[in-house]
């Protein structure tokens, strides 16, 4: 008994322990829903205006993700497909990757499996990361991916940042005047952008949520088939538990 | 069917067999919680085959499309991902129980004669277990699967003389390659689940031999009736196999939430890198290996010469093997080894967890300190059991099994 408590201790020390070790860059933390059908159709538009003409998904489908997001086919085709792609086509795009690599200093990255590679709070900070600095070759710097050879695509809808925003700063109120004094963000614009900060970071999540949908698809289906597993074992466990129960009835 | 089985029993010895190991194999009434996960390696064991080979009729082992056959299955083969999963959180779950099993065979002596080779099998088992899980960490083809192997083969290249052409050898080529990838493919597939499944074959019929130990460590085939079965046995089959039923539901549950609901583990059953292709020009900031070599992984990197530390690291899954002639306590079980064994059983419980813990996370000067002294911990466990086993003050065993 005293090893099992003893084994039991180690692993959740080392657990701990390991929690800890937090990223370098404070970072705003969200809580991707990819069951929030609307925020997930809003992060693909998005998606589809903004990202994909350099990004690719290159391993998912369209149909599943019209299927998934619940839009339908001929909506999808005529909305969200540029060119001449068929719906059960990948998400691929035709950008080549030599050009870009002389464009861009590096290819765009595929991005099917961002959300997983960097995590989502990773994403939604990146993308509100963005500030001005001439020195770069396209006016613009990230605080969380420092000098990033991307654009600041969303910037008609973000605006330019002047300075680096403060990302992950705990929201604090005045008691007395009841107005927030501190929250992430930035604090002014060199270029203004069409949305105020709570709509663009609203869009940022879905665009986020969005791609943590589509960094993992099956998880939509595997919560449900989850649950109904464990509802069978627990259901089996009974039975399990009283035939062993009746057959050491008589071993002393 | 009657005469079905005896038309069968007459040209094999089905009947016999299914005695000898099932319904008339005795094995002690006092098995703990501690006896199930010998059964629960044999059930991930059957898991890691049946998805194993779901998974290549879609898997691609090359180095331009093993990545994507990945996330094709993951996306477009039907329950591709469940299968995927099962198989991923399989192996960390195989880990798991073969790790606890171990524990338990230290606990209870186990390994003290008569079981000197049930003991050296299972640690054959073991071995194949790790060499067959680092190939197969290789197959998804990753940035974390490219640089684990390329760092673990390289080890190779530390032994003087003939180690550089080792790892050409095992490589195939001068780096990670898709050479390398196919042959690992080819290992992990057919080869090494071969001889994983011959060495359980020998492990079970070299058990059913001498019988089973348990948590007394009493031999019940001392003290037999008039029968000639032993008064503290009970037929393996229906009684353990009902109660092993219980466990192996109590584990699938534990098991599938993690399947359904936490495949990654927070990044410890998957981790995060590895959700980029490999790409040989690009070296990840930290490579660590998946948690069940942590532990070994830490051994390496506290020793500052390389080839030595391969020694050490080799050195420490050796000196498993030889344990059976280490222990020299009159007694099997811990329940009367005195406080000496106790003590020294719990360091090599901590050593181990947290050797596995700094084989994780990045080396500070601090840390290492730590792995050297926990390495050192690790081996007097083993170096100083013939002299603490046999000074430590034993309690007397009794006659016959307790609860």
């Amino acid at each position: 008994m005293k090893k099992i408590i003893v084994a039991i201790f180690c692993s959740l020390v080392s657990l701990g322990a390991l929690a800890a070790g937090g990223p370098s860059v404070p970072m705003d933390h969200i809580e991707p829903d990819i069951t929030d059908q609307e925020s997930l159709q809003k992060g693909l538009a998005l998606f589809t205006n903004y990202c994909f003409g350099c990004h690719s998904l290159k391993y998912a489908r369209y149909e599943r993700a019209a299927d998934d997001l619940g839009i339908p086919h001929d909506i999808y085709v005529e909305n969200l497909i540029s060119g001449d792609a068929k719906i059960g086509e990948l998400m691929s795009i035709s950008m080549p990757e030599d050009q870009a690599k002389i464009w861009f200093g590096s290819p765009p990255p595929d991005l099917t499996l961002s959300a997983r590679l960097r995590g989502p709070d990773w994403l939604y900070n990146y993308l509100r990361g963005f500030y001005a600095d001439a020195k770069r070759p396209y006016g613009v710097n990230n605080t969380v991916f420092k000098d990033v050879g991307m654009p600041h695509v969303l910037a008609e809808l973000q605006g330019v940042c002047k300075d680096a925003p403060h990302l992950g700063v705990v929201p604090e109120v005045d008691p007395l005047s009841g107005k927030i004094v501190k929250s992430s963000g930035c604090d002014e614009f060199s270029t203004p952008g069409t949305l105020s900060t709570e709509e663009y970071d609203e869009a940022i999540y879905d665009l986020v949520n969005f791609l943590e949908y589509v960094g993992e698809p099956s998880r939509l289906e595997s919560i449900g088939i989850g649950r109904m597993v464990l509802i069978f074992l627990a259901f089996l466990f009974v039975f399990a538990y009283f035939l062993n129960k009746e057959y050491w009835r008589d071993i002393h | 069917m009657k005469k079905l089985i005896g038309w069968i029993d007459e040209r094999l010895p089905i009947v016999e067999a299914f005695e000898n190991h099932m319904s008339k194999y005795y094995a002690p009434k006092n098995f703990n919680i501690w006896y199930i996960f010998g059964v629960l390696s044999m059930v991930v064991l059957v898991n890691q085959l049946l998805t194993g080979i779901w998974l290549t009729m879609s898997y691609n082992p090359s180095a331009e499309n093993a990545f994507s056959s990945v996330e094709y299955i993951m996306r477009d083969v039907e329950y591709g991902w469940l299968l995927r999963y099962l198989h991923s959180v399989g192996a960390s779950a195989f880990f798991v129980v073969v790790y606890l099993h171990m524990f338990r065979g230290l606990m209870y002596g186990s390994y003290q004669k008569p079981r000197e080779l049930i003991w050296i099998f299972g640690m054959t088992i073991y071995l194949a277990l790790m060499a067959e899980a680092f190939m197969g960490y290789l197959l998804p083809w990753g940035q974390m699967s490219y640089w684990g192997a390329q760092v673990i083969v390289n080890l190779f290249g530390a032994i003087p003389y003939i180690g550089e052409d080792l790892a050409l050898w095992i490589r195939g080529d001068y780096l990670i390659s898709g050479i390398t990838l196919n042959r690992f493919f080819a290992l992990h597939v057919v080869a090494l689940p071969i001889v994983i499944l011959a060495l359980v074959v020998l492990h079970i019929l070299a058990l059913h031999t001498v019988g089973s130990n348990n948590p007394d460590g009493i031999e019940i085939k001392n003290n037999k009736d008039e029968n000639g079965i032993p008064k503290d046995g009970i037929p393996f089959h229906p009684f353990y196999s009902a109660h092993d039923v219980v466990g192996i539901v109590v584990f699938l549950f534990v098991f599938c939430g993690v399947v359904f609901f936490f495949p990654e583990m927070g990044g410890y059953f998957l981790e995060k890198p590895n959700f980029e292709p490999a790409n040989p020009l690009k070296t990840p900031d930290h490579i660590a290996p998946v948690w069940y070599f942590t532990p070994f992984y830490a051994m390496l990197r506290a020793v500052p010469d390389a080839f030595l530390g391969v020694v050490v690291m080799g050195g420490a899954i050796a000196i498993l093997f030889v344990l059976p002639w280490l222990d020299r306590s009159p007694v099997k079980s811990i329940r009367y080894k005195g406080w000496m064994s106790k003590f020294a059983l719990a360091l090599l419980v901590v050593s181990f967890c947290v050797l596995g813990y700094l084989g994780v996370v990045v080396a500070t000067p601090e840390r290492t300190m730590w792995a050297r002294i926990l390495t050192a911990v690790y081996f007097a466990f083993f170096i100083l059991m013939p002299w603490y086993s046999k000074v430590d003050k034993t309690k007397p065993v009794p006659e016959r099994v307790t609860g």
